[in-house]
């Protein structure tokens, strides 16, 4: 009895209840990032091909995917990805274990990343390249003849960049021309004068589209003749192969290889298949640029906001009611921000913008249309409640003393505040930059209707005049997650690329905060006064 | 205050001259027609029981109290002549000649030399030789020199609470102030510490005016030389230290320096 009582009152239940509580959260956390992680990591690494041999006679060729019980027949099936789009249809195949004869690993078969059509899987029958014709059985052939081409593509690539370059400038002209005929002189020199240069560029532009069409040609006209697991015969333009590779006879180093050169291309390559393979540089450029962007127009305001409340407002019903307001602010769903934005950043202000510096233009907008200097001003509004009651608290946490010595210094408050109480209030300041931070990092819904778009054709940060277009519209990593995991027409072949998107994100967002942490625990050894 | 005449004792020529002062915080009233002289160049000594408003006159010296809402000040603070509450006066040149020591030390976090220079700063002062002397003056007027001469840059958050105290005066010293206030600056202190701060007060005086307030009555006997004895907002009596602890006119000092009472 004596016991029970002691043990009660003691609160060992209570402390029991709050470790459960913590690893309770840290259980979740980490399985979360454990399933990201663990599926994340190795998309990239070079599964073997298996080819299954069926009872009936047919073959199966692909990468195991996954194997479980068929809920209709209580038999183990297996799940390959057969790849070969454009010949079957689908990429991805269940069939039961009862009905393989074998399972082996034939060491020749080719794996082809292609531009379109996704995999393919199957071996080389023969290489058609023009004036050179390679033996089939030749083991590095196809690498080789993927290799002899590059220069080919090299000036396609080259003459696409042209295009582009000058498409901008026929943009640009045309821009001029409108601006000229809203201003009704269309009949001046200048405004003739621009005229001429448009004809001078549709010349060039139609004289670029057919070397363009001649050089596709010539490069097209290499060809490889693939082979599936079934004896069906298809040819394959080497210009479409990204990449190809053997998986059964890769040595561990090979695969290393193949892996980093994946990993660069997911870092700093374009999208392709509508998103789920390629790159995500422009997702990841996007990202980073928003949450600078929004930082920079968010966390000065914030601060100053907090610095007012704290330091020089009254201390009254109406200081009483912001801070209440602003404590709310923190509440409201991030898709109110988002509709607030679209309402009052998109329509308003940039469509007076619009009216007042580029009514040439109108109907089409320029800023009167997402953005991402509007998104991330939408998330600026989002985050800056958490940097304001930051700063407030960092400010009153000071001991009063600190501020009386430095006025009986006869500092100034001005000077006492900016001295003294900033430096002390900084990492305070900084946790709640950090705070804001990853949930600007983390908001999807606010930025669907205030700028973001499933595939930008420029970066907002580029090598043209005036190289910050903050009026462009932008790719980001969590929109990405959402397209390709729930929008894109191929759901299956885009789950890999859904996991590393999101551990990409985690990363990305951890190596940004605890950046900031550091640089926070750096101030806090520096201005502690903990001792006082 | 019938009998004031005889127990507050009149100064020639005070550097600090009060009359009539009254304060109120809202309602209530915290000082009570104070009325009295201090001397330039000594040690005087503000004692009386807790809330009895000592730090609260110390604090209206060097207008501190500026920064509380809903205070309210009458009567008179003159500092060599010069009306302290005049709105025309400006308050940072009044700091700047009435230095003050807190209760709790306060040194900035950053380094001992930054601190001691903080009010040079301020001031405006930038020439790396002024500043580097002013450092060595101020921390050997303040008996501090020799224990951190070698780690000027480093943090005054490193420093023992005793050193931090010192710090604190260097600090009020370096900006060469006519005045001194002391708010209890030995009550958080472990007695070798009180000792040498207490070393270092005689040391300053003749240099400075100090204003000392102080809950220990021996520090204040030890160190002063003018005791002012305050009790409930009023100056009950004020005269020579030596003349107050030993033959007090007043029978309420004389119960309360002889432990009967407080």
């Amino acid at each position: 009895m004596m016991v029970t009582k002691k043990f009660w009152r003691q609160g060992e239940p209570y402390v029991w209840a709050t470790s459960l509580a913590l690893s309770l959260i840290l259980f979740m956390t980490f399985l979360l990032f454990y399933v990201v992680l663990a599926n994340g990591i190795m998309v990239f690494w070079p599964k073997k091909v298996t080819l299954a041999t069926l009872t009936d006679g047919g073959h199966l060729l692909g990468e195991i995917i996954q194997d479980e019980k068929n809920p209709a027949t209580g038999q183990k099936r297996v799940q390959f990805k057969i790849g070969n789009r454009d010949l079957y249809g689908l990429d991805f195949k269940w069939v039961d274990e009862a009905s393989v004869s074998n399972f082996s690993l034939p060491p020749d078969v080719y794996v082809l990343e292609r531009q379109e059509h996704g995999n393919f899987y199957g071996s080389l029958q023969e290489l058609r390249i023009p004036g050179l014709v390679l033996p089939a059985d030749k083991k590095e052939s196809l690498r080789a003849a993927l290799d002899a081409i590059l220069p080919q593509r090299a000036e396609v690539a080259e003459i696409d960049r042209q295009i582009a370059l000058l498409n901008r400038q026929v943009e640009s002209n045309n821009n001029k021309l409108a601006r000229l005929r809203y201003h009704k002189q269309e009949k001046t020199p200048s405004a003739a004068a621009l005229q001429e240069e448009a004809k001078k560029l549709k010349i060039e532009f139609d004289r670029l589209v057919v070397l363009l069409g001649s050089k596709r040609a010539i490069v097209s006209a290499n060809e490889a003749v693939m082979v599936d697991a079934g004896g069906q015969e298809k040819t394959i333009t080497l210009a479409n192969i990204v990449r190809c590779y053997q998986p059964n006879s890769m040595s561990w180093l090979q695969k290393c290889s193949y892996y980093g050169k994946r990993l660069g291309e997911l870092l700093f390559a374009e999208p392709r298949e509508s998103n789920t393979e390629g790159g995500l540089f422009p997702a990841i450029f996007g990202t980073i640029m928003l949450i600078l962007l929004m930082s920079i127009l968010s966390f000065p305001v914030g601060v100053i906001a907090g610095i007012y409340l704290r330091e020089y407002a009254k201390d009254g019903y109406l200081v009483k009611m912001v801070r209440i307001a602003v404590n709310n602010l923190a509440g409201i769903p991030s898709i109110v921000y988002g509709i607030f934005g679209l309402g009052f950043f998109v329509y308003g202000v940039g469509g007076q913008i619009d009216q007042l510096f580029f009514p040439e233009m109108l109907p089409t907008p320029t800023f009167g249309t997402g953005g991402i200097l509007w998104a991330s001003l939408t998330l600026g509004l989002l985050t800056v409640p958490v940097v304001i009651v930051a700063t407030e608290e960092a400010l009153g946490a000071i001991p009063p003393g600190i501020r009386e010595g430095s006025q009986a210094l006869a500092a100034t408050k001005f000077q006492t505040l900016t001295r003294i109480l900033l430096p002390i209030a900084s990492p305070g300041i900084l946790t709640g930059f950090i705070l804001a931070m990853a949930r600007a990092a983390g908001e999807v819904a606010p930025l669907m209707i205030t700028g973001v778009v499933k595939l930008a054709p420029a970066l907002p940060l580029d090598g043209s005049f005036p190289y910050l277009h903050l009026d462009r519209k932008f790719m980001h990593l969590g929109f990405h997650i959402y397209d390709i995991g729930f929008q894109s027409p191929n759901v299956e072949a885009a789950k890999p690329m859904v996991y590393v998107t999101t551990l990409l994100l985690i990363l990305i967002v951890l190596i940004m905060t605890s950046t900031a942490i550091h640089l926070r625990n750096k101030m806090r050894e520096r201005f502690s006064v903990a001792d006082l | 205050m019938s009998h004031a005449d005889t127990a507050i004792m009149a100064i020639d020529n005070p550097q600090v001259a009060v009359e009539h002062l009254n304060l109120f915080y809202g309602a209530s009233q915290a000082l009570k027609d104070m009325s009295f002289g201090i001397p330039q160049s000594q040690v005087t000594a503000l004692i009386g029981p807790s809330g009895c408003g000592k730090s609260t006159f110390l604090r209206c010296i060097n207008r501190m109290n500026d920064l509380v809402e809903g205070l309210r000040i009458e009567g008179l603070i003159a500092i060599d002549g010069e009306n302290i509450n005049d709105p025309s006066l400006d308050v940072i040149e009044l700091r700047r000649k009435v230095g003050m020591v807190f209760q709790k030390w306060n040194p900035f976090p950053k380094s001992i030399y930054e601190n001691v220079i903080y009010g040079l700063r301020i001031a405006g002062i930038k020439e790396r030789g002024v500043l580097d002397q002013a450092v060595e003056q101020s921390l050997k007027r303040a008996a501090l020199w020799d224990e951190v001469k070698d780690r000027l840059h480093q943090s005054a958050m490193g420093l023992s609470g005793g050193q931090m105290q010192r710090l604190c005066i260097a600090r009020a010293v370096a900006v060469n102030p006519e005045i001194i206030l002391m708010d209890e600056p030995c009550s958080a202190l472990d007695p070798r510490s009180t000792s040498r701060i207490e070393d270092l007060i005689r040391e300053l005086r003749g240099e400075y005016t100090i204003i000392i307030v102080t809950h220990n009555m021996q520090q204040a006997a030890r160190i002063s030389d003018y005791t002012a004895y305050m009790y409930l907002g009023e100056l009950i009596e004020y005269g020579p230290t030596q003349k107050l602890f030993t033959v007090p006119e007043r029978k309420e000092t004389e119960d309360y320096i002889t432990g009967r009472f407080g």
